[in-house]
């Protein structure tokens, strides 16, 4: 035990909360994202109905990259979040408006264009929100003395607005495939078109922010392209190719279930690129990961806890997606 | 219109209304978790179909209040980073953990569950969707243990050590940290409070419909079962209270001080001031009524002991007395109050007048909001009453905060008053149309079931599932 690494070890289960993250609330994001292109009626309901009984699970998994960075990486929690202010408040709130919408467009038949209105924005704003803080991270933010030391509009850049528009536009793709998978009829048909612009999109959106990545510092650079690690990073590109290539194929073919997977696979393999770019900082340019961690005792007594319920939390999360397996119906308001 | 005010005091004023917005709705959903617990559990074991009922019924209300304590919990686990970076930078290797556990061990149990438990009824069996109820029910005390032990922790810091970058580290052991002095107080209190605020509502909801219609099953059953916990835990909470009280006196002597309003040290036993106007500035308590050595009485066990006053700690030192003066009464006055409504429902019980007395549902009724009054009001004490400290003696509040200008914390307020008026007043409205509903036989399931299960069962036949259930359940209603 003595001779673990506990913050490499900790900077990995955060990653996977993260994309674990990114994947469950991404398609539930994506699906707000585009229910205005949704016929409003069967379509819409049938495209909510499929993520009712997730959203709230989904988003522990942001608690869960919050609160862990708290308790195993204070001091990158208390940099990346003042530094990142204006954005995180305005994910928090284009969840909660979200996510109370979500109850009250049943409650409220009436009011419902209203409420799913509030849904595609407080989607939209919260998906924008997290890309954005992606690209203020990527691009760096101003440390002195263990504290944030820039304004509070520093995260604006061209590029930080490139990785906040990618992230909508990837999320609206998980979300389309997401229905292709759920639904029948009309709106799988709808979801179908969609998936195919948008998985054009956001292939353009991954070339794009992966051009841009290596030119905001000389070490993002040697990271990708020096040799030996050349030779590894250079497998990035290439899976992104294939699976793009399976995507548009089984788009084709009419498959349900294998676009999602290839929107899930792009999503990973951009995610890895991220940590390629940025390991082993927490915060760039400057704070790597084993700065940024709280002491051992406190890294090990959450880790102790953590391996035997993270495993017990993936069974009953899987169990719940397993009871509403299959197409949703269209049954709303009784 | 901000600019006279510091960045620190924007942010205190933020996390108060956010924090206070956030804890109706968990101090509802810790509560109501149990009922429904237990009105399933009735179910399975009696097979009477008003539980059935009364558990959809009230699902319905849950699921409501649920997506708001969960929106804007979210809020909370992100501001603290947002707003108190210093704090989070301070104290995240000890109370960052506790949170962690309660990410792993309860968020992540609700919510697991809430689906199965909210959309599932007609797709697991009875005792498998039981067994999903007593999973969110059990999270949502299992929450409360944790977050309840980290404010504990800064109420009463222990077990820690302080590292070279002015952290606090675990120093002596994590169970010092967690069962920290105040801990088992806050935790019996505040669950408590939770348990009697849900039998508040409920009660309240049942005798607004015994008001329209006294011959209700579902409004007479649950405004019985509400009745019996206002007379039966109520008692049990001032208990707690007032040991919770002498625990405080013990740790935070300056915080039961500001609340008795005892300004003047007594060495011959303190008075109990029941009212007054406290004045900081001069001081003392204006036109105050109050019984001598009943303070001492109460404090020490003992009407001539002698007790400290304000004036024996340095001003600096002081919360806003006021505040908590004031707030503390209000707590008080309305726990004497439940414990009034439930020796006169006893009373009406014993004569048989239960579901009869207009008078008693009229009382019962007003008193529905009372728990959550009660449960901010009590909120307020102990936080204002721990100030001008974060973690209790150690860290100023002042030197919690984050580097943020004024203006941008100033704008994200203005947001926050706006947005959450906004939903959870939304929020609010809906709740108690549903709550309007009087409830009645073949209560309907949270309404967006996502009904066709498996893409096999066409999901005509499930509705009739559904209905026959219900028809079998109300026959021996």
């Amino acid at each position: 035990m003595e001779n673990l690494d506990l913050p490499l070890i900790w900077a990995g289960l955060i990653c996977f909360a993260i994309f674990a993250y990114v994947v469950l609330d991404g398609f539930d994001l994506g699906v707000g994202i585009l229910s205005p292109v949704l016929e409003p009626g069967v379509e819409r309901d049938q495209a909510i109905n499929s993520i009712a009984p997730f959203w709230d699970g989904n988003e522990t998994w942001l608690v869960m990259g919050g609160g862990g960075l708290l308790a195993v990486f204070p001091l990158a929690y208390a940099i990346i979040l003042p530094a990142t202010y204006p954005l995180m408040i305005a994910m928090l709130l284009g969840l909660v408006f979200r996510g109370a919408a979500f109850e009250f467009r049943w409650r409220d038949p009436a009011h419902q264009p209203l409420w799913d209105l509030v849904i595609t924005v407080g989607s939209t704003v919260a998906a924008l929100a997290q890309g954005i803080t992606i690209g203020a991270i990527l691009q760096g933010i101003e440390v002195e003395n263990n504290a944030y030391a820039g304004g509070w509009l520093d995260w604006l850049s061209p590029f930080s607005i490139l990785t906040g528009i990618s992230v909508v536009i990837g999320y609206a793709l998980l979300g389309a495939t997401w229905l292709i998978r759920k639904t029948e009829g009309g709106c799988q048909r709808h979801a179908h078109r969609l998936a195919y612009w948008l998985a054009i999109a956001t292939v353009l959106a991954l070339v794009a922010v992966s051009a841009a990545t290596p030119f905001l510092y000389t070490d993002y650079w040697y990271r990708w392209f020096e040799m030996p690690q050349v030779l590894w990073t250079a497998q990035v590109p290439l899976l992104v190719a294939i699976c793009t290539g399976v995507l548009f194929w089984s788009l084709k073919k009419g498959h349900e279930l294998m676009p999602f997977l290839m929107a899930l696979a792009l999503f990973l393999l951009g995610f890895i690129g991220l940590c390629i770019s940025i390991f082993p900082n927490m915060v760039p340019p400057s704070i790597s990961l084993w700065e940024a961690a709280a002491p051992r005792d406190s890294q090990l007594f959450l880790l102790v806890g953590a391996v035997f319920i993270i495993p017990l939390i993936l069974g009953y999360t899987g169990w719940a997606y397993w009871v509403f397996r299959g197409k949703v119906g269209t049954e709303g308001y009784h | 219109m901000f600019e006279h005010l510091d960045a620190v005091f924007l942010a205190r004023v933020q996390f108060a209304f956010t924090v206070s917005f956030h804890f109706i709705f968990p101090a509802f959903s810790i509560g109501l978790a149990s009922y429904l617990m237990v009105l399933e559990g009735l179910w399975l074991k009696t097979g009477r179909g008003v539980y059935a009922n009364l558990y959809r019924y009230w699902l319905k209300i849950f699921a409501v209040g649920f997506g708001m304590g969960v929106v804007s919990g979210i809020v909370l686990s992100y501001q603290f980073g947002t707003n108190w970076s210093e704090f989070s930078h301070k104290a995240g290797p000890v109370i960052g953990p506790l949170m962690g556990y309660e990410v792993i061990t309860a968020f992540f149990l609700e919510a697991g569950f809430l689906g199965v438990m909210l959309f599932g009824i007609n797709k697991v069996g009875k005792r498998l969707h039981f067994f999903a109820t007593c999973m969110v029910a059990l999270g949502t005390f299992v929450s409360a243990f944790w977050i309840l032990s980290v404010n504990s922790w800064m109420q009463t810091p222990a077990g820690f050590e302080i590292n070279a970058q002015g952290q606090f580290i675990v120093g002596s052991s994590w169970w010092d940290v967690i069962f920290n002095p105040s801990f088992p107080y806050r935790l019996v209190h505040t669950v408590t409070a939770a348990y009697l605020t849900t039998a508040f509502a409920v009660g309240g909801v049942g005798a607004w419909h015994l008001l329209k219609d006294r011959s209700n099953v579902g409004a007479r059953k649950m405004f019985s079962m509400a009745m019996w916990m206002a007379v039966l835990v109520t008692p049990v909470q001032i208990f707690a209270g007032d040991l919770h009280g002498l625990n405080t006196l013990e740790h935070q002597p300056v915080k039961v001080l500001a609340m008795e309003g005892d300004f003047e040290r007594s060495p011959n036993g303190a008075p109990l001031i029941l009212f007054g106007l406290p004045d900081e500035e001069a001081a003392t308590v204006h036109f105050k009524v109050a019984i001598p050595k009943l303070g001492s009485l109460i404090l020490r066990h003992d009407p001539n002991a002698p007790l400290p006053g304000l004036e024996d700690y340095p001003r600096e030192e002081w919360p806003p007395v006021a505040v908590v003066f004031w707030s503390f009464r209000i707590m008080v006055a309305i726990g004497f109050a439940m414990l009034g409504l439930g020796l006169w429902s006893l009373l009406a019980r014993h004569r048989k007048r239960l579901y009869e007395s207009r008078a008693l549902h009229r009382a019962a009724v007003l008193m529905g909001p009372a728990g959550f009054v009660a449960v901010i009001a009590g909120w307020i004490t102990t936080e204002v009453g721990r100030q001008p400290y974060t973690v209790y003696g150690l860290l100023k509040t002042a030197e919690s905060a984050s580097p943020l200008d004024a203006p941008a914390v100033a704008a994200s307020l203005i947001a926050f008053i706006v947005v959450y008026s906004a939903v959870f007043g939304m929020g609010i409205y809906y709740l108690l149309r549903l709550m309007a509903n009087p409830p009645h036989r073949g209560e309907t399931t949270p309404p967006n079931v996502p009904s066709h299960a498996a893409g096999i069962t066409p999901a005509s036949s499930l509705e009739a599932t559904d209905l026959n259930q219900d028809g079998g359940a109300h026959g021996k209603s």
